[in-house]
């Protein structure tokens, strides 16, 4: 396993679960044991968590899994006929079969590693930093409105700091979410006293003496600020894979079995595999995505057989609302609400599948639908709820 | 199978209700986990196990034995 965070991780324990007994390594670019990544931008942000409490497992659970995890050293080429890893400390690890799970590298402004109080959230040690950065801070601008982005925002909001939420989508999470339910996150925001300026890209980072001061629109308004966070989307982390000859497109192309080589495999953030149900090439950023990934992964690695179509799903808190997403709503589709509603502060939304309507009756409660049918559930703390409509929809291949 | 979830790590996912739902349920008004056995017979080990790995939150703890 190339890569040792939830994806990596979960494939070492899913071929322990079916019963592989050889030898495997977790090489890891980080110096930390396997840790979690949503809670970074929540509880490890807010201050909440101590940052070892993100730990995805505990030391015993580690040792009984019996891997040998190699940290602090990140792979920097492949050879995928010899299946052989080189790492940037030297070593040549080879096996029978490589696991890439390499994960993702945030993008980053024009000029922001020269300047002071510019800050990404990825890693561990980012949440620290800017927890820390947000400690101080009187004024926070974070610089797209996308998941991460809204949740930084919140969270620096709730922390007592001026903040300002500035992105290209016409309303925070719109093109996760649909522009309804995203104009919805958008009020939230207000009430919480988040500033916001959607529709909208950076022109600049403005600083003074090499340490930020604020960020200038391309309206020319500056929006001044002690701390900028940019959270303006990721690339799959795949250079290492460039004299690989592996297909790099948006990520590491695979099969539907998620099998980019003989012998190797992509996994997590970085694999844009074959969804045969979609029929098309996908590649989820989502935390839920490496771990079932991985266990399609790991039976292929055993011999099966196993064409990966999930349906895919994430979550996100905002404030002290937990939204739940099975599917991907698309853009300009139907939402009708079939559960709750936006005054009581929790809904189900159902995306497409015209004349929608619930039929209820606790675990048997689902989505009844004459013509197209939903593509996309969304919960607004409403997870339950939301989860057991999800079974109606298209891609899951079960009737409704 | 000494059993525990952690309430305040689960993101209410639903993912232990799919695998194991004699051992998990979820919470009407929040979707947090909900322990129905803490100590499942042994047919059921391996759905727990696999529940405890695909947590998303991971807010399952296993006990000794398993």
């Amino acid at each position: 396993m190339v890569g040792a965070s939830a994806a990596g991780l979960g494939t070492a324990e899913a071929l322990r679960r079916k019963g592989y007994a050889g030898r495997l390594t977790v090489l890891g670019a980080e110096h930390r044991l396997p840790y979690d990544r949503p809670p970074l931008s929540k509880q490890v942000l807010s201050g909440a968590w101590e940052p070892e409490r993100a730990g995805l497992r505990s030391r015993d659970a580690l040792d009984a899994l019996d891997a040998e995890f190699v940290l602090g050293d990140a792979a920097v080429s492949l050879d995928p006929e010899a299946r052989a890893v080189r790492t940037a400390a030297g070593r040549t690890l080879r096996a029978e079969a490589v696991v890439l799970a390499t994960g993702l590298r945030p993008r980053r402004l024009p000029g922001q590693d020269d300047v002071d109080g510019v800050h990404v959230l990825r890693t561990l040690d980012d949440a620290v930093a800017l927890r820390g950065a947000l400690e101080r801070a009187r004024r926070v601008v974070v610089v797209g409105n996308g998941v991460l982005g809204a949740e930084v925002a919140a969270t620096a909001a709730a922390s007592g700091a001026r903040t300002s939420l500035v992105g290209l989508q016409p309303a925070p999470l719109s093109e996760q979410l649909g522009e309804r339910v995203g104009g919805l996150v958008a009020r939230l925001h207000a009430r919480n006293g988040v500033r916001q300026y959607h529709g909208t890209g950076v022109e600049e980072l403005v600083h003074e003496q090499a340490r930020a001061t604020g960020v200038r629109l391309p309206s020319g308004e500056v929006l001044p600020a002690d701390v900028v966070v940019v959270a303006v989307g990721c690339t799959p982390a795949t250079e290492w894979l460039a004299t690989s000859g592996l297909r790099l497109d948006d990520g590491i192309v695979c099969d539907a079995r998620c099998r980019a080589a003989d012998g190797v495999y992509a996994v997590g953030d970085a694999a844009r595999w074959y969804h045969e149900g979609l029929g098309a090439h996908v590649r989820l950023e989502n935390r839920t995505n490496a771990t079932t990934q991985a266990g399609a992964v790991a039976a292929n690695l055993l011999g099966g057989d196993v064409a990966y179509a999930p349906v895919p799903y994430f979550w996100t808190d905002q404030f002290d609302v937990k939204i739940q997403v099975f599917g991907t709503p698309r853009p300009g589709a139907e939402v009708s609400f079939v559960e709750g509603d936006e005054e009581g502060g929790r809904f189900v939304a159902v995306y497409g599948g015209e004349r929608t309507r619930a039929v209820y009756g606790g675990e048997r409660t689902r989505a009844v639908h004459g013509g197209e049918r939903p593509h996309a559930v969304l919960g607004w703390n409403m997870a339950k709820q939301a989860r057991l409509h999800s079974r109606s929809l298209s891609t899951a291949g079960a009737a409704a | 199978m000494k059993l525990s979830v952690d309430e305040e790590k689960c993101c209410g996912a639903g993912q232990c209700v799919l695998i194991a739902p004699d051992v998990f349920d979820q919470r009407e008004e929040d979707g947090i986990v909900v322990l129905l056995d803490a100590d499942p017979p042994a047919e059921l080990h391996e759905a727990v196990r696999e529940s405890a790995e695909v947590c998303p939150a991971a807010a399952i703890r296993l006990g000794e034995d398993v």
